[in-house]
């Protein structure tokens, strides 16, 4: 079975976030929970649509991902993008998306 | 250029009120997404890859030097100091925080702007030739009836509910310059022997998935007329538009299904109750509105002729600039100023908010402080004084906006993509980059000449890739993205939908691919004035699919 995180985007601001260790929305992809077996992705499953319902995120998915060296990539270049941000030089003060790590 | 009334006022203010009062309710639980989703998006309100964006409706793609500090104010305040302009002369934002989209809208009406209509299964941002009111091919101004269709189809109680979107493209001109008929009705203005003036009236054209071209059904309608049937046509199209298949949704399919003649006929049936009734245009309501648009008292001004030519023979960029990114105003003292948001390996379509503020500056100063927003992603100074080009060539330098690339290849309609939006399978911007770096040098650029690339990051087609001369489509094979190309496209007064060419290219390839297309097209145009469009027409597909995969083919 493939891992998998689970993502969001938050109510207040849409910036996308993955469920954290904790329990908490967090921005960074890195800090997201890895779920490895079913149980757990009915867990993360389960959460996504308590949190949804308590109106603090929207837009709520299991994505999969790998773990290379100890990073989490999301297996879709769709998601690597969305953790990433884009993928060319967009604003003054922020920076591109890694291309190492939205490369195919 | 329109000035809200007192009713224009309140009405857009009381809409600001109520989407507060929706985000306030949505914020603390009151309203569930499902609920709520209609309504954000009623008001411009999407949720993509990364983040909320917000589409700002610019009516007719015209605005001020005020409304466009505006623009520069939100971007600056409220998002990460830029915006993109859209195809349909719009603005979006791409990072703005749904608890700020109220005062977002606040500020929006302090300057007679909202971002009505600009989603939904509704009537859109009604769109006009950018050149309107200034160019020389002009019949008459189109924005007046865009400004009668913008007012008539706000909240409209009919039409707010339609199968699908609804789009409306007028033009003035015989060189079409509003995309007309790749529309849901195009709207051809025109005089009629009498030197009366109407419309020919153009019904199902459309891009996305399956591109249409739009059938003419009425050669002259006239002026009086537009609402009356409009409004025929769009109940035609609510009454019979499938609404079981979005993808089968927009009256295009409507028309190809049921017969150009067969539509007409029902249309026409419905427009005869219609006829000489409330709906009709008195002419004082036509002259009232035109009057907001009467053309601005421009001066004589003579000595810029000689003027600009000492300019062009002392500065090799601004006589290029000149060149490429002036056209010919009906006062031959002015000339109409493109600039350009595609410099060269930039973002098409995407300028800060210093830049914003920059050209507010110099249409205040030099250009009778109008603006407007071209379907192509750029912006027009439209009445600039010849006497006055090099001072608005220098200051658009200082701004990094003077490249001069107005229709040429490096001039792209290029869709946000998937480095933004939520339903497209493939990158856009960063291709167009890779094409421009690779065709950005100004000789090479003026030897191709007039050559419109656009590309899309999926079928949806914002892109406008069927009408690119060369059209690039982003599809997701196999989890890699992977680039379709069409060759033929065109969306002036002889559109017409590209053709495949053959199988795909992987995004390291596709700038390959383009630059072969464009060498076959050196090699075989009959002169320098033969354009791509035209080569193509002559020739067909063959020696662009020979030189794309003729190896290939014969390694096979």
């Amino acid at each position: 079975m493939a891992e998998k995180v689970l993502t969001a985007n938050r109510l207040t601001d849409g910036i996308a976030v993955w469920l954290d260790a904790s329990g908490a929305w967090n921005e960074a992809l890195q800090s997201a929970l890895v779920a490895r077996h079913a149980e757990a992705v009915a867990a993360l499953e389960e959460i996504g649509k308590r949190d949804f319902s308590a109106n603090l995120v929207v837009d709520v998915n299991v994505v999969d991902v790998e773990e290379v060296s100890g990073l989490i990539r999301p297996l879709r270049l769709r998601e690597r993008i969305r953790a990433a941000g884009p993928t060319m030089d967009y604003a003054p003060g922020y920076k591109p998306a890694d291309p190492a790590f939205i490369a195919a | 250029m329109y000035r809200y009334d007192e009713f224009d006022h309140a009405f857009v203010s009381s809409r600001v009120d109520q989407f507060r009062d929706q985000v306030a309710r949505r914020l603390s639980g009151e309203l569930a997404e499902d609920a709520f989703k209609p309504l954000r998006l009623m008001n411009g309100v999407y949720l993509q890859l990364h983040a909320y964006m917000l589409r700002v409706a610019i009516p007719y793609g015209t605005l001020n030097s005020r409304q466009m500090r505006m623009l520069a104010h939100i971007a600056r305040k409220y998002d990460r100091g830029y915006g993109h302009f859209t195809t349909r002369q719009n603005i979006q934002y791409n990072w703005p925080k749904l608890s700020d989209t109220p005062d977002i809208l606040s500020e929006l009406a302090s300057v007679e702007m909202h971002a009505l209509q600009t989603s939904g299964n509704c009537i859109r941002n009604v769109t006009a030739d950018h050149f309107a009111g200034a160019a020389a091919d002009e019949v008459a101004d189109p924005r007046p009836y865009a400004e009668i269709l913008r007012q008539w189809s706000s909240v409209h109680p009919e039409f707010s509910f339609l199968p699908r979107k609804f789009k409306i493209a007028v033009t003035g001109a015989e060189r079409d310059r509003a995309a007309i008929q790749v529309h849901d009705i195009g709207l051809h203005l025109k005089k009629n022997d009498k030197g009366e003036i109407g419309f020919a009236v153009y019904v199902g054209g459309g891009q996305g998935r399956t591109p249409m071209i739009a059938k003419k059904i009425r050669d002259f309608l006239p002026e009086q007329d537009l609402l009356s049937y409009t409004t025929a046509i769009l109940r035609v199209y609510n009454l019979h538009g499938r609404r079981d298949n979005k993808y089968k949704a927009r009256i295009k399919i409507l028309v190809h299904e049921t017969g150009t003649e067969e539509l007409a006929r029902q249309v026409e049936a419905e427009f005869a109750q219609l006829q000489g009734a409330e709906l009709k245009l008195p002419e004082a309501d036509i002259e009232a509105i035109s009057t907001y648009f009467a053309p601005p008292a421009l001066v004589a001004r003579p000595e810029g002729w000689a003027q600009l030519a000492g300019a062009k023979k002392a500065d090799a960029g601004f006589a290029r600039w000149v060149q490429q990114n002036v056209q010919p105003h009906k006062h031959p003292d002015y000339g109409m100023v493109t600039i350009s948001l595609k410099p060269i390996g930039g973002v098409p379509g995407d300028a800060t908010d210093v830049q914003m503020d920059a050209v507010a500056d110099i249409a205040q100063q030099y250009a009778q402080d109008e603006i407007r927003i071209t379907h192509e992603q750029n912006i027009v100074l439209p009445h600039v004084a010849l006497a006055d080009l090099e001072a608005v060539y220098k200051a658009l330098v200082a701004q990094g906006l003077a490249t001069a690339n107005a229709g040429l290849i490096t001039d792209m309609i290029v869709c946000p993509g998937l480095d933004y939006c939520a339903l497209a399978n493939a990158r856009s911007i960063p291709v167009a980059q890779a094409i421009s770096q690779r065709f950005g040098s100004a000789e090479r650029q003026a030897e191709i000449g007039e050559l419109k690339i656009k590309i899309s990051g999926c079928i949806n087609a914002c892109g406008h890739h069927h009408v690119g001369h060369i059209g690039l489509l982003g599809v997701e094979k196999k989890g890699a993205e992977l680039y379709q190309i069409t060759l033929g496209g065109s969306a002036d007064e002889h559109t017409s939908i590209g053709e495949i060419i053959g199988r795909g290219f992987e995004p390291e390839k596709v700038t390959d691919a383009v630059e072969k297309i464009v060498d076959t097209y050196l090699g075989l145009r009959l002169s320098k004035e033969e354009t791509f469009l035209q080569a193509y027409r002559r020739v067909g597909p063959q020696p662009f699919k020979d030189a794309l995969y003729g190896e290939a083919a014969q390694a096979a």
